[in-house]
């Protein structure tokens, strides 16, 4: 079972280290990380992909809100929230393929943002599932690098997490 | 922040600030990055003791805090002497003591260039500390250590590290201290849930044997009187863990000893058979619960914890209350009504058979010295002394054989379980309780872990008796490979391998040996009167064993009884 966690910090020097060390040293795993700087420059927010059962979440919760500079920790339920991930791929592409690759690109609703003459960089967003679907039709024709950012949530609705 | 703010130095200001926070001794080692700092030091009124390695200043910190309930201070050097804090920051850490570790840094310049002396202690202490900082603007310094000793000695207490960049002690600031704390992340629960008070009195009083588990945090919160009354109030028995030991007096006739690995056979009967477990300030550790599945499983959970995170760790708790323990105790004994002794009698009567059908024991006949007997010895030589350990054998043996009427009296490596833990320990004992006799129980192998504090001791004039059970093993190992190693006693033989009575004296302190059941009186008598640093080298029955032991990882009521017979 995988959970998304809404984590506010304070933005201080070693925050990251202490998140992410907590999950080395609990011996949780975690799946993907995202952190960046919210509407109030002194916070940051981390979305954390974890994976486990309902007790591992609940102490990962807890230890997460033990640190001092943890603010606020939410678990985020997949029907309460928008959960987004952005990817960059670059696909092998020449004159004969261009076009069913621009084709597959429009269908999933993402952009290209680079062409090459043998390759382009497509960015897509969405859901994991969606990224993992368009990586899929993608393969064949030789997918030369990838680069996701790993999950970021919101709840939905004027609750705030 | 006051109005009036005066300019001064870094290093000056981390003086002024730790004469606002009541710091009447630091523990520490100077060194390269320190020089500022001790210069100040040099002209301040702050009682500054020397050790001799840096690890036992963080012992001795952490003893002065558990012997007086303040927050203990530790002072070391960049690199080498930071990482020799490490041991004794996640002693403190294991155990919950409110600590304030100061450590030199290069300066901010060189930060990260591998410089001489240079170790990222901010980054290795992350997993041991509560919390840790690296001050990189001097104008911070008041700020910080305020918020240091607040992080410390509240919610659940434990260690807070700051690191000090040199050219920090160097800069000029404006000081003022400020009055109070901000942070938002950081806002501990003192009170009960009325909600959840209210439920487990509900369960109290249905409960036909209730049992109270209390642990470390009793001592943490000064809940002493409450826990108590609170026994007294509903006529349960109380087992305390290793570190809760003085959380309740030994003699008490609802007292029922320690739990667990080495623990009574009544009290781990009366947990495996008991209907309601009040754990209070306590966290489950494996040393206590053996075989988790199997751990009192006939009972209702109810777990009063300052820490959010340790409910439902281990075992699932039914009835949750996260607070203080001297707060939710005495709400407790307002809201659950009395229970007559008679109401329990059956559950008093059945334990008080357990109780006489398998007391602690030893057998004392033989020509050998007895390390129980020693213990007992000590006891009567001094009722009200400070009992600090080393880790081993002799450290259950005190647990179990001495007994203690007063909180704060037994001092002991918990968690951790760290050798070389009780004489720097018992040294911090014994600066911040200099009227209290101060022993530290030791082994001979724990005590060689740190035995150049001799030196800390005799210079700084504290007398501390250590009393050696030299049995030339390092005991409880040798245990293990006697039970579940056919006696293979790999690498465990320390015999002759120094003479301590001759140590004591190179060091300027009293040696004494005792190697008859005769001496054992004489000898202690002569090290209370000394006034001295004292080393008592007890050459004790070499194969003699903990008893009772439930081996690692099976039910806690599957207990062996290993003493030795003729």
């Amino acid at each position: 079972m995988r959970h998304t966690l809404a984590v506010l910090v304070e933005n201080k020097f070693g925050v990251l280290s202490r998140v992410a060390g907590l999950f080395a040293r609990r011996g949780y795993n975690i799946d993907s990380l995202a952190v960046g700087v919210t509407e109030d420059p002194n916070v940051s927010r981390m979305t954390l992909v974890v994976r486990g059962d309902d007790h591992v979440v609940e102490q990962v919760s807890k230890q997460l809100n033990k640190l001092i500079d943890v603010i606020r920790v939410t678990d985020l339920g997949a029907d309460e929230s928008v959960e987004r991930e952005l990817a960059l791929i670059k696909v092998k592409s020449d004159k004969d393929t261009r076009a069913e690759i621009i084709q597959i690109v429009d269908i999933f609703r993402a952009r290209i943002v680079d062409v090459a003459s043998k390759s382009i960089i497509i960015e897509v967003t969405g859901d994991e599932e969606k990224i993992a679907a368009i990586e899929k039709l993608l393969k064949p024709f030789g997918i030369k690098e990838l680069v996701r950012t790993g999950r970021i949530a919101l709840t939905r609705g004027s609750k705030s997490s | 922040m006051s109005e009036n703010t005066r300019k001064m130095t870094g290093a000056r200001a981390i003086i002024e600030c730790l004469y606002e926070e009541n710091v009447e001794v630091i523990f520490g080692y100077p060194g390269g990055a320190l020089l500022q700092i001790y210069d100040e030091i040099y002209k301040s009124d702050l009682r500054h003791i020397l050790v001799r390695h840096e690890q036992a200043a963080a012992h001795a910190a952490e003893g002065y805090a558990r012997a007086t309930g303040k927050v203990g201070v530790c002072l070391a050097t960049s690199g080498p002497g930071a990482t020799n804090l490490v041991t004794g920051i996640a002693n403190a850490y294991m155990d919950s003591i409110p600590m304030v570790a100061l450590t030199g840094q290069v300066p901010r310049s060189m930060i990260g260039n591998d410089a001489f002396q240079e170790a990222n202690i901010t980054g290795i202490t992350m997993p041991i500390t509560k919390h840790n900082y690296l001050v990189q603007d001097a104008k911070d310094l008041p700020r910080i250590i305020k918020e240091a000793f607040h992080i410390a000695s509240t919610g659940r207490p434990g260690p807070v590290l700051i690191d000090l960049p040199k050219d920090i002690t160097t800069e000029e600031i404006e000081f003022s201290y400020p009055d109070k704390v901000d942070l938002k992340g950081y806002k501990p629960t003192y009170k009960g849930n009325l909600q959840q008070v209210k439920r487990a009195a509900s369960a109290i009083e249905k409960a036909h044997r209730p049992l109270i588990y209390a642990g470390g945090g009793i001592l943490g919160s000064n809940a002493s009187e409450e826990l108590l009354q609170f026994a007294e109030h509903i006529q349960t028995p109380v087992t305390t863990t290793l570190t809760g030991i003085g959380g309740f007096p030994t003699q008490h006739p609802l007292y029922i000893g320690m739990p667990g690995m080495h623990g009574t056979k009544y009290a781990n009967y009366a947990i495996q058979e008991c209907d309601l477990l009040i754990a209070v300030g306590a966290r489950f550790d494996d040393r206590v619960t053996g075989k988790l599945a199997s751990f009192a499983s006939n009972a209702k959970i109810l777990h009063i914890d300052i820490d959010p995170a340790e409910i439902s760790k281990n075992i699932k708790v039914d009835i949750p209350i996260v607070g203080d323990a001297k707060n939710i105790l005495s709400s407790l004994n307002k809201y659950v009504n009395p229970v007559e002794h008679e109401t329990r009698k059956e559950w008093l009567d059945r334990i008080e058979g357990w109780k006489k059908s398998y007391p602690l024991h030893y057998v004392g006949e033989q020509d050998g010295l007895k390390p129980q007997y020693i213990i007992e010895q000590v006891y009567e030589a001094c009722k009200d002394a400070i009992i600090v350990t080393e880790v081993g054998q002799h450290q259950m043996w005190a647990a179990q054989y001495y007994k203690f009427s007063q909180p704060r009296s037994f001092i002991t490596s918990g968690g951790l379980g760290t050798m070389g833990y009780g004489y720097p320990a018992a040294i911090g004992a014994k600066v911040g309780k200099p009227d209290r006799v101060v022993f530290n129980i030791a082994g001979d192998g724990s005590f060689q872990m740190n035995s150049q504090e001799i030196a800390t001791a005799v210079q700084n004039d504290i007398p501390v008796i250590v009393a050696i059970m030299n049995n030339g093993y390092l005991g409880m190992v040798r245990q293990w490979q006697e039970l579940f190693f056919e006696k293979r006693y790999s690498h465990t033989c320390i015999r002759d391998s120094v003479d301590f009575v001759k140590l004591a004296q190179a060091y300027g302190a009293v040696g004494i040996r005792v190697e008859k059941t005769s001496e054992v009186k004489p000898a202690l008598e002569k090290a209370m009167d000394s006034g001295k640093p004292v080393i008592i080298d007890f050459i004790v029955e070499c194969e003699e064993n903990v008893s009772p032991m439930v081996p690692a990882g099976a039910p806690i009521n599957e207990i062996l009884d290993l003493e030795r017979k003729e």
